[in-house]
């Protein structure tokens, strides 16, 4: 017998090339123009750089090509999303390739035989989409417990 | 009308910082982390070859008063592709030169943003976060990023094997004379 947990939620659809894919409504802060990536040197291959939006600096991840195959060759919009690593909100820019979407549905809780970076399923407009587990798909740290971690702004101290 | 000065916040402290090019990227780093700023020429002279170096990034030592630190190419500490330096840093409480190409201008920083947990490679050691200066995300170093402990250990037998073999150098050219 197969038993799931339905509860209806919010969540925002997002296009990754040509598949659909779903985030928690409570975990994207914001849709934005897709703006000047800034680089400069690091060792995490999952990120391009970081946008500048309201003072605040956010890696951009682009997570289309462990989840489809393929890198976006070009990006419409940058969803803006937070994660929770212990006390700590951590905010990341995603790149999507189309509009995005609004929705109040049920989802289906993962089971144990789906890939970890899923969290449920969803049912709409005839297709099954995938909810995401952010702090899975984006890097982190490896312990998402913990405590609080160090405050995100410091003043600088001379 | 103005608010009573007393219902103002504190203001924010500032930060003196060095912005500074390496490769044709910008970095900062806090003024109060170098101690004195040389040009490579001035410093050709005194810098000795470490030949057994198997850090990539150093490839020569420098002595100051009784210490001796590590010139850093910190194109190569980031993974750049080198260009020919032209200053050096000496970075106080630290055993490390930093070679760089070139000094952008001094100015101040008033927030540095902690770098987002997303980041999770060396960057990490390298630099003490980011601040937005002029519409532009920099880097900010952290001086002691630059060495790490094993490093350290591996320079210093590599100092010591150069050493030794100046020694006997000198000793047999005396025996010869």
């Amino acid at each position: 017998m197969i038993t799931a947990l339905e509860s209806t939620q919010s969540f925002v659809l997002l296009r990754l090339g040509e598949r659909r894919f779903a985030l928690a409504a409570s975990q994207v802060a914001e849709l934005v123009a897709p703006s000047r990536i800034f680089r400069f040197p690091h060792r995490s291959p999952a990120l391009e750089g970081v946008v500048l939006r309201r003072g605040r600096m956010i890696p951009v991840c682009d997570i289309a090509e462990r989840l489809t195959g393929k890198k976006l060759t070009t990006s419409r919009f940058f969803l803006l999303a937070t994660r929770k690593f212990g006390g700590q909100l951590d905010w990341i820019a995603i790149p999507v390739s189309g509009d995005c979407e609004l929705i109040n549905v049920d989802m289906m809780e993962a089971g144990s035989n789906d890939s970890p970076h899923v969290a449920g399923w969803l049912s709409h407009g005839g297709e099954v989409i995938e909810v995401l587990r952010l702090a899975v798909v984006t890097p982190g740290p490896a312990q998402h417990e913990g405590g609080a971690g160090s405050p995100a702004y410091a003043e600088a101290r001379p | 009308m103005n608010p009573p000065s007393a219902a103002r916040g504190p203001q924010p402290r500032t930060e003196q910082i060095i912005l500074f090019r390496v490769s044709s990227h910008l970095f900062a780093i806090s003024s109060a982390s170098v101690q004195e700023v040389r040009s490579v020429d001035n410093i050709a002279g005194l810098a000795r070859d470490l030949p057994d170096s198997t850090i990539r990034k150093v490839r020569h030592s420098i002595r100051r008063g009784d210490r001796t630190l590590y010139i850093v190419n910190a194109a190569l500490h980031f993974g750049l592709q080198p260009e020919p330096a032209a200053l050096v840093f000496f970075l106080r409480r630290t055993r490390t030169a930093l070679l760089v190409d070139g000094i952008e201008k001094m100015t101040t920083m008033s927030r540095l943003q902690a770098l987002s947990l997303a980041f999770q490679g060396e960057e990490r050691n390298w630099y003490r976060g980011l601040t937005a200066l002029d519409q532009a995300v920099i880097p900010v170093v952290q001086p002691e990023g630059f060495l790490s402990l094993a490093e350290l250990t591996l320079l210093e037998a590599a100092q010591l094997a150069a050493d030794t073999r100046l020694i006997s150098a000198e000793t047999s050219g005396a025996q010869v004379q």
